[in-house]
C-alpha cells in the first residue's frame, strides 16, 4: 500500500480544502451574521475575514476538526471587534458614559447570538439576496456569493463578464440593500408567496444560464445547473410545504438529466425528439420524479408553472420513444400552463403535443390562431411546426412556403440548411414527403 | 462531481449489534443535514456479511458461491451514500461529519462513460443504459 498524502500537503490542496469548507459552510455564517448585526453586508466581510483567516493558518494548523465552528468562532471575534471599534468612535463624538454600560449588554447579547443555531438564517438570507429592491442581474449574483458561497471571479467566469463588472455588481447591490434599509426578516403573507416567485426565477435564471451553455472547454457554466440545483434542493428542505420550491427542483432535476444528450458530437445541440435517451441521466431522473411527487402532495389547489413544466419533463422521461410519449397527458399540461401563464411560446408547444395526441389538422388549428401574434412574427419555430403539420396533411405548397419563411428567420445555419432541405423534399412526390 | 461514500464494516456492525439510540439521532441528524445540504442523492445500510454471499469465478468463469459470514471485517461494506458536490475536497469534508466512533469511510468517484475507452461500445452502452431504463421504470412503476 502506497502512503497517503498529507492532509496538509499543499497549499493548493488546501486551498480546495477551504473552498469545500466555504462552500458549505458559508450560507449559515453569513446567515447568522447578518441576523445579529442586521447588515448583510457587514455580515459578508466579517465572513470573508474569517475565509481569510484560514487560508492564511490551516497550511500550518492543518485543517481543523470542525472547521465551520472554526470559521464561526474566527467571524465572531470580528464582529465583536467591529462593534468595539465603533462603540469607541461613539464614545468619542459623543463622551455618553450611559451607552457604553449598555453596550457591555449588547455585545454580549452578540456572542450569545452567533452561537444560536437559527434554521431560518440561511432562508432569511435567500430572501434578502432575492429583494425586489435589487435588478434580476444583482439578485443572481447576490444569491451565488452569499448563498452559494460562490468566488467573485467564478461568478464572473460563469456569466462572461469581467470580474470587475461583477464585483461592482455585488458592491453595488450590498449598498443597495442598505440604503434601502431592507430588514433581515421572513416576508410574511402575500409577500411572502411574491418573494419565493422571486427565488424561484433568480435560481431557474441560474440553471438556464448554464443550461443553455454550449458544451465544450468551460465547464464553469454546467456547473451553474449543479449549483442551482444543489440551492434548490437547499430550498425546498427550508419550505418543505411550497409545491413550486418541489416543482422547480424537479424541472431543474429533469432537464438536467439530459445534458449529456442534448450535445452532439460535433458540439450543436441535438433537439429532444433526436435524442439519444439511453444517454439520459438515470439517477436525475429517479430523483426528478420523486421531487415532482412531492410538489403533487403538497399542491392540493393545482400545479403551478414549474410543477406542471416538470410534469411536462415527466412525461418526455418517462417514455422510451417520442411515439411511446402520453401526448395526450402533454396537450392538457399544456392546457394547464397556458391557462397558468398565457404565452404564445407555450401555445405553439401545446399546438405539437395536440397535433401528436389528436392529428396534425386539430394541432394546425392552434398553430394557425398564433401567426398574427406579434411577439412571434419573427419566431421561426412557428412557421416550422406548421410547415411539418401541412406537409402530414398533403398540404405541400403551403408546407414549402412556410419552411422556406422558418429558414429566412433562424439564425443558426445548420437549422437554415435543415429547413431548406425540407423546402425542397415538399416538391418531390408527395408520398416521399410525409416521413 | 459524483461520488460513492463506502461505510467499511465493523465487529459491531458484523455481529449485528444495533446502534445505541444516541447512534441512531446523531446519524438521523446528519442524514438530514446532508439533504438539507442538497448533495446527497442516495444511501443506506446493508445487513452483516453473515446474511449475505460471495460467487467467485476461476479463469474459465466458473462460478462458487461461498455465503456469509465473511472473516476480513475491514474489507466488508456496510453501507454507503451516494453525493453531488463540486470536488473531492467537498466529498471528503462532508464525510467528515458523519457521527461515526471508530470505522472507516471510503470516497470514490463514480466512473464515467469516458474511463471505460474503446471496450465499452455504444453498443454495450445502449445495452447498458436499456437496463437502466428497465430499472427506472420498475422503481417508479
Amino acid at each position: 500500500m502506497t502512503t497517503p498524502p498529507a492532509r496538509t500537503a499543499s497549499t493548493a490542496d488546501l486551498h480546495r480544502v477551504v473552498d469545500a469548507v466555504w462552500r458549505m459552510e458559508s450560507a449559515r455564517i453569513v446567515g447568522a451574521l447578518a441576523r445579529v448585526t442586521g447588515d448583510v453586508g457587514l455580515a459578508e466581510e466579517l465572513a470573508q475575514d474569517a475565509l481569510v483567516a484560514a487560508l492564511e493558518q490551516w497550511p500550518e494548523s492543518g485543517v481543523p476538526a470542525k472547521p465551520g465552528a472554526w470559521l464561526m468562532a474566527i467571524a465572531k471575534h470580528r464582529a465583536i471587534d467591529t462593534f468595539r471599534r465603533s462603540q469607541n468612535l461613539q464614545r468619542k463624538t459623543e463622551a455618553l458614559g450611559r451607552e457604553l454600560v449598555e453596550s457591555k449588554g449588547v455585545e454580549e447579547d452578540w456572542a450569545a447570538a452567533l452561537d444560536e443555531v437559527v434554521e431560518d438564517d440561511v432562508l432569511r438570507l435567500v430572501f434578502i439576496a432575492c429583494h425586489p429592491v435589487l435588478s434580476r442581474e444583482a439578485r443572481v449574483a447576490l444569491t451565488l456569493r452569499l448563498v452559494g458561497g460562490l468566488a467573485t471571479d467564478e461568478i464572473a467566469r460563469a456569466f462572461l463578464v469581467p470580474e470587475a463588472t461583477l464585483a461592482q455588481r455585488i458592491v453595488r447591490a450590498k449598498r443597495t440593500l442598505t440604503a434601502a434599509r431592507v430588514p433581515f426578516e421572513m416576508p410574511t403573507g402575500a409577500d411572502f408567496t411574491a418573494r419565493l416567485a422571486s427565488v424561484l426565477e433568480v435560481l431557474y435564471l441560474v440553471f438556464n444560464e448554464g443550461y443553455a451553455a454550449t458544451a465544450g472547454s468551460d465547464l464553469t457554466r454546467p456547473a451553474l445547473c449543479q449549483e442551482a440545483m444543489r440551492l434548490g434542493r437547499i430550498l425546498a428542505g427550508l419550505v418543505p410545504g411550497e409545491s413550486e420550491v418541489h416543482g422547480l427542483v424537479a424541472l431543474m432535476e429533469l432537464q438536467a438529466s439530459r445534458l449529456a444528450a442534448r450535445t452532439g458530437p460535433d458540439g450543436g445541440s441535438v433537439l429532444l425528439a433526436d435524442q439519444d435517451r439511453s444517454r439520459w441521466d438515470r439517477v436525475l431522473v429517479t430523483r426528478g420524479v420523486a421531487a415532482l411527487d412531492r410538489a403533487e402532495r403538497t399542491a392540493p389547489s393545482g400545479l403551478g408553472r414549474y410543477a406542471l413544466q416538470a410534469a411536462i419533463a415527466a412525461c418526455h422521461a418517462r417514455a422510451r420513444s417520442v411515439d411511446d410519449t402520453d401526448w395526450t397527458a402533454i396537450a392538457g399540461l399544456y392546457e394547464a400552463l397556458a391557462a397558468l401563464t398565457p404565452s404564445p411560446v407555450v401555445e405553439l408547444n401545446r399546438a405539437v403535443a395536440v397535433s401528436r395526441a389528436y392529428g396534425p389538422a386539430a394541432g394546425l388549428e392552434l398553430a394557425d390562431a398564433l401567426v398574427d401574434v406579434p411577439a412571434l412574427s419573427g419566431y421561426h419555430l412557428l412557421p416550422a411546426v406548421r410547415g411539418d403539420l401541412l406537409v402530414s396533411l398533403g398540404r405541400t405548397a403551403e408546407a414549402r412556403s412556410e419552411f422556406e419563411r422558418a429558414a429566412g428567420l433562424t439564425r443558426n445555419e445548420r437549422e437554415r440548411a435543415l429547413l431548406l432541405g425540407r423546402a425542397r423534399d415538399c416538391d418531390g412526390p408527395a408520398g416521399l414527403t410525409t416521413a | 462531481m459524483r461520488f460513492m461514500v463506502i461505510v467499511k464494516a465493523t465487529e459491531d456492525s458484523e455481529q449485528g449489534a444495533m446502534p445505541s439510540q444516541e447512534m441512531l439521532a446523531a446519524m438521523g441528524a446528519y442524514n438530514e443535514e446532508l439533504v438539507k445540504a442538497g448533495i446527497m442523492l442516495d444511501g443506506d445500510g446493508l445487513r452483516p456479511s453473515s446474511y449475505g454471499a460471495r460467487v467467485q469465478f476461476d479463469d474459465e468463469g466458473n462460478a462458487t458461491v461461498i455465503d456469509g459470514p465473511f472473516t476480513e471485517t475491514k474489507e466488508l461494506v456496510s453501507g454507503y451514500w451516494v453525493f453531488e458536490v463540486s470536488s473531492k475536497e467537498e466529498a471528503v469534508e462532508w464525510a467528515r461529519k458523519a457521527p461515526f466512533r471508530g470505522g472507516e469511510l471510503e470516497i470514490r468517484p463514480f466512473s464515467v462513460p469516458e474511463d471505460f475507452g474503446e471496450a465499452f461500445t455504444p453498443e454495450l452502452q445502449d445495452k447498458e443504459n436499456e437496463l437502466r431504463d428497465t430499472l427506472t421504470a420498475q422503481r417508479e412503476a
